[in-house]
């Protein structure tokens, strides 16, 4: 029996019921990563003796009848700019490559309190800047499906590592799409929680107006289990909502006849690629089949996502990194003065997109650009949440596509930022807006690539867009 | 913020100079070409119609979130224990720099 192919949900009724242990689950995947993470390279770091540690552990609470909930045993992985307690976090960076955090952030704690086992810290692009792990410090994750192809971006590492059986689950961040984009690229299930469902606290920053935390895995039903774990209010975290946390799973499965679906005319720009366009209507008719109408319907300013976006994150992410000072923590070069390691440990911890993006932030901040740049970003981001609001008046749910592309080359797009930043123009809307969205994989590129769609739902929809991903899959894996 | 925004190097360099950069004259060049080109791309907005609209800074819905305000006490113990995580060099309980002033 090959239990890396199996669910996480397969998986964890699987130990519940005692037909296997988390440490035979875990070691399963140990050797799975072993074989295949030297071409993929979807891990910054390993942490297989801790993992065997908290798989043990896991399986005598199974014996004493102690388990602490569904995610009891279950090997995960951890995308590398969530702080660990004692395990290596560098965001990708060169900045932070010796650092170990002395405390764990919200959502690992959350999923260690349940008894969750981590196999180790999953890469993405250097301090989450990028859409194809390309910018990190550690080199490229590959597309498992093709490993000329890039994984994605920035959670690269936690979609490779689940297309290609090394963890049951993961936790990625997604500010701008870097969830759902590289689910798109490797065939799997991510969902981009609302902004604010899921605490930040102690996940490394890039724009603190967009960034979410949350689950990717083989299925949506997956995903709901690891997302009834970590949601939820945090003292830590102001941003987090009240609002109550729902039973997922229990949504999973709810009839959807009637439920009304619409499709984004903006999105079906120049260059959407055949076999992409072709997955939406896949979708479409299985949604119609389930009983749902599906309309079309328009979002006016998304042309506008990507140019506001470009001047708001780095806007936010001149600010966040100006901790990087050489001084507390991270890469520290210099000695003579204050401003000579200030100066020179940027210079050897910043990678040139992050580089790039400060400089754009300040830029858009200085004197006399304050208001032609950031403020109007600020107006055109209105404009934007108006279009969802106004969206979500005549609709329950938009699908729409993810990206312009199935995974491209390694190298194709490196020496062009700006064709770099159009990869996200799909999904950076969602992000602006902060509402929630599912990828979810529809179908195969006649180069063998996996292509996904996106189900875009109202800020604290989760429960709706993982029933319409789950109905979708049920119907397409039968 | 015209469709041929173009900053020039010694923008580049003032620019770095403020966000405590350092950049070689070849990294000068290159970012100017890069930093053109994605300033044209974000000069699209221009062309937006934002008169009378509202700016967004935060999409939560939340105003004045506060906290209690409880004191916690800190043991010299426990600095040094958060202390072992780093790799600066270290004196009396804290991360060593030099002198500013």
């Amino acid at each position: 029996m090959n239990l890396t192919t199996k669910t996480l949900t397969q998986l964890s009724q699987s130990f519940q019921a005692g037909e296997i242990t988390s440490r035979e689950i875990t070691d399963a995947f140990i050797k799975n990563i072993k074989a295949k993470d030297g071409d993929i390279n979807a891990f910054v770091t390993t942490t297989f003796d801790l993992a065997r540690e908290m798989a043990d552990a896991a399986d005598s609470r199974y014996k004493e009848e102690k388990l602490l909930g569904p995610l009891d045993g279950m090997p995960l992985g951890i995308k590398d700019n969530i702080c660990t307690n004692g395990i290596l976090t560098t965001a990708s960076s060169h900045s932070l490559k010796d650092f170990v955090p002395p405390y764990d952030g919200e959502v690992w704690a959350r999923l260690k309190a349940q008894g969750a086992v981590i196999l180790g810290k999953l890469n993405t692009d250097s301090f989450t800047m990028g859409a194809s792990t390309e910018t990190s410090a550690f080199g490229v994750t590959k597309n498992p499906h093709d490993l000329t192809r890039v994984s994605g971006g920035s959670s690269g590492g936690p979609a490779a590592a689940i297309a290609a059986n090394m963890v049951a689950g993961a936790i990625g961040t997604d500010t701008g799409g870097s969830i759902r984009q590289p689910a798109h690229f490797c065939g799997c299930t991510g969902l981009k929680v609302s902004y604010g469902r899921v605490s930040r606290w102690g996940t490394i920053p890039m724009a603190s107006s967009l960034d979410t935390i949350g689950p990717m895995a083989k299925t949506s039903q997956d995903c709901a289990l690891i997302l009834q774990c970590i949601a939820g209010q945090d003292k830590k975290d102001s941003t987090t909502g009240h609002q109550e946390v729902p039973d997922y799973l229990r949504h999973l499965g709810e009839n959807i006849k009637g439920m009304k679906i619409g499709i984004p005319s903006e999105y079906f720009v120049d260059g959407l690629d055949d076999d992409t366009k072709e997955a939406v209507n896949s979708a479409k008719a299985i949604l119609e089949d389930l009983g749902a109408k599906v309309i079309e319907i328009s979002l006016p300013h998304s042309k506008y996502g990507v140019a506001a976006y470009y001047i708001i994150a780095p806007c936010e992410i001149s600010a966040n990194m100006s901790r990087y000072d050489g001084v507390r923590f991270g890469t520290r070069v210099g000695e003579e003065s204050y401003e000579e390691i200030l100066t020179e440990s940027r210079e050897a911890g910043f990678e040139d997109e992050v580089k790039r993006r400060i400089m754009i932030g300040t830029y858009a901040l200085s004197a006399g650009y304050y208001d032609a740049y950031y403020r109007k970003a600020q107006k055109v981001r209105t404009l934007i949440c108006n279009d969802f609001k106004e969206a979500f008046e005549q609709v329950d749910i938009i699908l729409a596509p993810v990206a312009p592309t199935p995974a491209f080359k390694i190298g194709q797009n490196t020496d062009d930022p700006v064709k770099m930043y159009l990869e996200d123009v799909m999904t950076i809307p969602a992000s602006l807006a902060g509402i929630t969205g599912i990828t979810t994989n529809i179908a195969t590129s006649d180069d063998g690539l996996p292509i996904g769609v996106q189900l875009l739902g109202p800020a604290y929809s989760e429960e709706r867009v993982l029933n319409v991903g789950h109905q979708i899959e049920e119907r397409i894996r039968g | 913020m015209s469709q041929q925004t173009i900053i020039t190097e010694e923008e580049v360099r003032h620019i770095a100079k403020l966000a405590k950069l350092k950049l070689s004259d070849d990294e000068v060049k290159k970012f100017q070409g890069e930093l053109s080109n994605i300033l044209n791309l974000v000069g699209m907005l221009e062309e937006a119609d934002t008169e009378g609209v509202e700016e967004t800074s935060q999409v939560t819905g939340l105003t004045n979130v506060f906290g209690a305000d409880e004191v916690e006490v800190y043991e010299p113990q426990q600095e040094d224990k958060l202390l072992e995580c780093s790799t600066l060099p270290k004196t009396d309980h804290s991360i060593q720099i030099p002198k500013i002033m």
